[in-house]
């Protein structure tokens, strides 16, 4: 496999580490691929925020060289707005967790699609709450077992990709920690994007998913998630047989947010403001 | 002069505080704090955003605190209660933000259009855990303008989300009114840098103002890394931001008299209430009654030290209170006994007459001579 990132290593806090995640966990692959397509952008570190959510995805931003603020459970894009709104010239980007993203904050998911504000959210999708022990998520695929569906889960799972796309987001894709090459690759082309940006990461849980489910250990989880994908350009009606599509789904440069706004604030300057006492 | 409308001063009060970045969602009977600033701050350079409900309206108020502006939001009852979870991350946070609560009669979708202050206890005790707390009140359109800037100042003075309390009525209510001079606050940078801890005090720098900031509703240290088994460290991050409240007694505390010096029987009252009990006490004046007035801005923190010092010259106390007993509570606590409190509450959506409320006072100096 040929060598993936430069020097990663400026944009992480080392000191902050042993980090909270388990052993096998695909969170730390998300993280570096995150750092890797930092410096493939080479995003300036004090223009750089990361806004985290709770659970384990939630915790990313601490391992970072970068202004780093570990919000509430499902809410960082809520944060993440009004950072951007205010300082459009900052690069924000969001990491949250499957649960975070879908459950807790699909409100604030939603509407971020919509607005298309220029932020980037990962949403790390491990299929299960791993913060809390391992209970059934939004996106729990029907049947699975959690520890709160302990005889197989009988919801449908949200698709995120299909529920970004519906929303609204300019740009929408989905890759996993099996595609090491293409995780940074995408998140990269994500933070480029003028405009609001999702990347979906498949990524193992190991200690809850991957146990409660007879799945394996973490490098059995990555060729789960490899069996259980497909390459855009390899799927065919018959290839794609229940399996998830990676890939960009939509890039799509649309007016943005922000520059949106300032455009109305300087119409509105060259008019008369009202007057404050 | 100008005539005004209390949700009008609010607004007018936050832009010449310097509050540029608004973010609400609609509700009766605040919205009218948030037409107005989406009127007002676009020209000014400030941002206006329509978030999808009142958890997210608080979250980018939040966030844009942290990137550097004077930020507000505005809601009532329903709404007010979805914020607590973020008024708790603001504290934990040190976060300067202003949160205005226009009261309407509840609990739930309750009396959406009727006047109460019913959220007194939630607006200290709301969200979980212990926390400093600043909450205002106003009785008057132009005590809205100058109480709304005091609320920014407060804010940026000691990091802190602060929350202003109007009611249904004042909101909506019209007064012609000269709108006063008043000193705005900013808040305060660090001398340097260099070894700056951006928990360790009241200093403030702002995300990708040249300090790597962490900033987490964990319990945290200094530094803002999170401490998230440290006991003794939280209590000590809560007591601090307590104290630093203690220390700043003189200014956070606001309150008027009325005839109150010479007082036999005082009313404490806050909010739309004191305006009757003003009333109220000019009408037992006329009667030969020694009434005074105690009407309090500041609920909370709440003062104790006042109104034990007034318990001891009087012979009774009346606290009318739209709500069935809310802060009647720590006036009992701080009073302790030292003179008959006789509450008056209601929660009917209706506001009290000046004679109900001296109707109750006359019955407490009866109650005395009897």
């Amino acid at each position: 496999m040929p060598r993936v990132g430069g020097d990663v290593r400026r944009y992480l806090r080392v000191e902050a580490m042993p980090h909270v995640w388990c052993p096998g966990c695909g969170h730390g692959q998300v993280a570096h691929g995150l750092a890797t397509a930092l410096e493939r952008v080479a995003v300036p570190l004090d223009r750089l925020v990361l806004v985290g959510g709770i659970g384990c995805s939630g915790r990313t931003p601490f391992y970072f060289n970068a202004n780093a603020m570990h919000t509430t459970h499902g809410r960082a894009l809520a944060f993440a707005t009004g950072i951007k709104l205010t300082r459009p010239d900052l690069t924000v980007i969001t990491t949250m967790g499957d649960g975070d993203t879908a459950a807790i904050g699909g409100n604030h998911f939603i509407h971020a699609c919509r607005r298309n504000i220029d932020l980037t959210a990962i949403v790390y999708n491990n299929g299960i709450y791993g913060m809390t022990g391992g209970q059934q998520a939004p996106t729990t695929p029907l049947g699975a077992k959690s520890v709160t569906t302990p005889l197989g889960s009988l919801e449908p799972p949200f698709d995120i990709v299909q529920l970004a796309l519906a929303a609204g987001a300019s740009f929408v894709a989905r890759t996993t920690t099996f595609d090491f090459e293409e995780l940074p690759a995408l998140i990269a082309d994500a933070i480029r994007h003028p405009g609001f940006s999702v990347v979906e990461v498949l990524t193992q849980c190991p200690t809850y998913f991957g146990r409660m489910n007879q799945l394996g250990d973490a490098v059995a989880m990555l060729d789960y998630e490899r069996d259980m994908t497909l390459p855009q350009e390899e799927i065919t009606k018959e290839s794609l047989a229940g399996r998830m599509p990676l890939g960009v789904f939509r890039r799509e440069v649309r007016p943005e947010y922000t520059a949106q706004y300032a455009a109305l604030c300087a119409r509105q300057k060259a008019g008369k403001a009202e007057a404050v006492p | 002069m100008k005539l005004v409308q209390g949700n009008e001063a609010c607004a007018l009060a936050a832009v010449r505080a310097g509050c540029r970045f608004y973010a609400g969602y609609p509700i009766t009977p605040a919205t009218e704090i948030m037409e107005w600033m989406a009127r007002l701050l676009p020209p000014r350079g400030g941002v206006f955003i329509q978030m999808e409900d009142e958890i997210a309206a608080l979250a980018a108020v939040i966030g844009a605190s942290w990137a550097g502006a004077k930020a507000m939001t505005a809601t009532s009852g329903p709404g007010f209660s979805l914020m607590q979870e973020h008024i708790g991350y603001a504290a934990m946070t040190e976060t300067p933000c202003v949160i205005v609560d226009a009261q309407r009669a509840g609990p739930s979708t309750g009396l959406p259009t009727l006047p109460s202050q019913g959220d007194v206890m939630q607006a200290r005790w709301g969200t979980h855990g212990d926390r400093a707390a600043i909450v205002l009140t106003a009785a008057s359109v132009p005590d809205v303008y100058e109480v709304t800037v005091a609320a920014f100042n407060l804010s940026e003075t000691y990091r802190i989300p602060v929350i202003l309390l109007l009611d249904a009525s004042l909101s909506h209510m019209r007064e012609n009114v000269e709108l006063p001079e008043v000193t705005v606050v900013d808040r305060r940078r660090p001398a340097s840098l260099e070894g700056f801890r951006p928990f360790a005090g009241t200093e403030f720098i702002g995300l990708g103002e040249g300090a790597e900031l962490v900033v987490t509703g964990l319990a945290h240290a200094d530094s803002g890394r999170p401490r998230a088994s440290d006991g003794p460290n939280l209590e000590r991050m809560l007591r601090r931001s307590i104290d630093r409240l203690s220390a700043g007694e003189a200014e956070i505390l606001r309150y008027h008299t009325r005839a109150l010096d010479d007082a036999e029987v005082a009313i404490l009252a806050y909010g739309i209430t004191a305006r009757s009990a003003a009333g109220a006490v000019d009408q037992l004046r006329a009667e030969g009654v020694r009434a005074g007035l105690l009407e309090l801005q500041t609920l909370w923190p709440f003062p104790e030290r006042l109104v034990a010092e007034l318990a001891g010259r009087v012979e009774g106390l009346v606290v009318p209170e739209l709500n069935l007993g809310q802060l009647v509570m720590p006036v009992r606590a701080a009073v302790n006994g030292a003179t008959p409190v006789h509450h008056l509450g209601r929660a009917d959506g209706h506001l009290f007459t000046p004679e109900e409320i001296g109707r109750a006072a006359r019955a407490a100096m009866e109650a005395v001579h009897a």
